[in-house]
């Protein structure tokens, strides 16, 4: 493969994991309020918990993603992102109801039983996806001219997903599968996020971080 | 002569025309045109309107699609129920006919506690509503009191009862009334939660929901109290679009015990409005519902979608 053509090839594949993470962030934070609801009712408290740690993990990842794309950006870090967040997403779905029922039983306040119980649960998580942002930008820039350009670019296919992640999961994932069901498909697309950035890289042929995005 | 006349009564059609479509414009604005707006409570859920024409006093969730009428009291005769799904709700009393602790999720104008206080006073009797802005309104506007016997939580249901099951709570009659008909709360809708509402329950004890009849919920819903509690009353009026589930943990009683228990009973409901006798022939157990359709669980509630 020649370089130019898996440059290219990388690039898309960095543009629809950047609309995939999007996706997947939205979809959990919707599930999170029936994660949360058995144990902390449906107040609008416990979306105010939900909205604020998921904030505050995707401001931390934006943070320290962008950080971490300072020093020697690569795929491979890049792919890791996705993998580690996939693992940190498995708690959610094995250890939620143990973690809420001890939760339950020492904070009496559902605000702050809400408020703690979404910080262990999805603070790590999203906040790894957080990095993805700030570090798939780093890996599409490469001059300074066109950067404004490429994040532009990035925000539309993050916000994009997360638009249509919010809109199918409250409208169809939800009267079709199971919670559980449809986290291990949030966990299925990071995997697969991950999979395809490391495939690529595998590629025979350099690719490098940072080249001019070809357009077509 | 003749042709002024015509005119003048063309004149006046028109006025009226004008009048009316005035009318309908405005009603299409701000939809409580005719309703005299007592009083508008701030809320953090959503903002509600004590309205009143000619006598009735009403608590409304949306002024802006008036018809939402949560609660309803008769000025002249407060102490009767307005609505139909209110008056069914007493036909929990003719399987639980002497309850002494009282459970009822969703507060509304507090017309339902009143009542019952009034006729138990003995009893206790915990509320649960989850926005204190309808415990204001119902305090200020519907004559409802609290006293040692009678305690309001501002608390989501589900969160009050899964404690109150830690700590080995029980009450005798429960009422499930938390829904306000325009979004209904799912994780109040799920074999967990019932099972946790069980676990609060008395072995004599009652459970009475007022749910949905019409829409695909129906099935879902009847299935899920099925699964929970087994075989239960359903209870339906013609001109209600409520239907109310009276579930029980032990064998429901026969339809000699029902209307054996109807009548000392007649007596003190007959200020509410509400003719007990007419309910037992009307609480049915055979299922009229889908039975095909699936459990409502934590894992699957899709109530509000399900609901439209």
């Amino acid at each position: 493969m020649t370089e130019p053509r898996k440059n290219r090839l990388m690039q898309n594949v960095i543009v629809f994991c950047a609309f995939l993470n999007g996706f997947v962030i939205m979809t959990i934070e919707l599930l999170g309020g029936r994660v949360l609801s058995p144990y902390f009712g449906t107040s609008v408290y416990v979306w105010g918990s939900i909205i604020t740690i998921f904030m505050l993990s995707l401001s931390l990842g934006y943070l320290w993603g962008g950080r971490l794309s300072s020093r020697n950006p690569n795929h491979a870090t890049f792919a890791s992102f996705f993998g580690l967040s996939a693992l940190l997403s498995l708690p959610i779905i094995f250890f939620s109801e143990w973690t809420m029922t001890q939760v339950f039983l020492r904070v009496e306040d559902p605000r702050y039983g809400s408020l703690i119980a979404a910080t262990v649960l999805y603070f790590l998580p999203i906040c790894l996806m957080g990095m993805v942002s700030p570090y798939s930008i780093r890996l599409l820039v490469s001059s300074e001219e066109h950067s404004g350009r490429m994040a532009g670019l990035l925000y539309f296919v993050s916000t994009l997903g997360s638009a249509l992640g919010t809109l199918m999961t409250s409208f169809y994932f939800v009267l079709w599968f199971e919670i559980d069901t449809i986290m291990w498909g949030a966990i299925g697309a990071l995997l697969l996020c991950g999979a395809s950035v490391a495939i690529v890289h595998r590629l025979p042929g350099q690719a490098t971080a940072g080249v001019q995005y070809h357009e077509n | 002569m003749k042709t002024e006349r015509v005119l003048h009564r063309t004149r006046r059609l028109w006025r009226q025309c004008a009048l009316f479509s005035l009318s309908m414009m405005a009603s299409l604005f701000c939809g409580v045109v005719s309703a005299e707006v007592l009083h508008e409570e701030k809320s953090v859920y959503r903002n509600i309107f004590v309205t009143e024409v000619d006598g009735r006093r009403c608590l409304m969730f949306n002024a802006i699609r008036g018809e939402r009428n949560q609660t309803c009291m008769d000025m002249r005769n407060p102490k009767e129920f307005v609505f139909h799904y209110a008056r069914m709700t007493m036909a929990g009393l003719l399987v639980n006919p002497n309850p002494q602790h009282i459970l009822i999720a969703g507060l509304g104008g507090g017309t339902l506690p009143t009542a019952l206080h009034e006729m138990y006073p003995d009893a206790t009797i915990d509320i649960l509503e989850i926005d204190q802005a309808v415990v204001n309104v119902a305090k200020n506007f519907f004559n409802f009191q609290e006293s040692e016997q009678v305690q309001t939580h501002v608390v989501d249901a589900r969160v009050f009862i899964k404690r109150a099951g830690l700590e080995g709570k029980k009450y005798d009659f429960i009422v499930l009334d938390a829904f306000t008909g325009e979004y209904i709360p799912e994780h109040l809708m799920t074999q967990e939660f019932l099972e946790e509402v069980k676990q609060v329950l008395t072995p004599d004890g009652v459970v009475v929901a007022n749910t949905f009849s019409s829409s695909r919920l129906y099935s879902y819903e009847s299935e899920t109290y099925r699964a929970v509690f087994g075989d239960f009353f359903n209870l339906k009026m013609s001109g209600s679009g409520n239907r109310v589930i009276i579930a029980q943990q032990k064998p429901l009683p026969s339809m000699g015990e029902l209307k054996a228990n109807a009548q000392p009973l007649f007596e003190p409901l007959k200020p509410y409005g509400v003719d007990i006798l007419e309910f037992p022939a009307r609480m049915g157990t055979r299922p009229d519902w889908d039975q095909t359709r699936r459990v409502l669980t934590d894992q699957f509630s899709p109530a509000n979608l399900l609901g439209r």
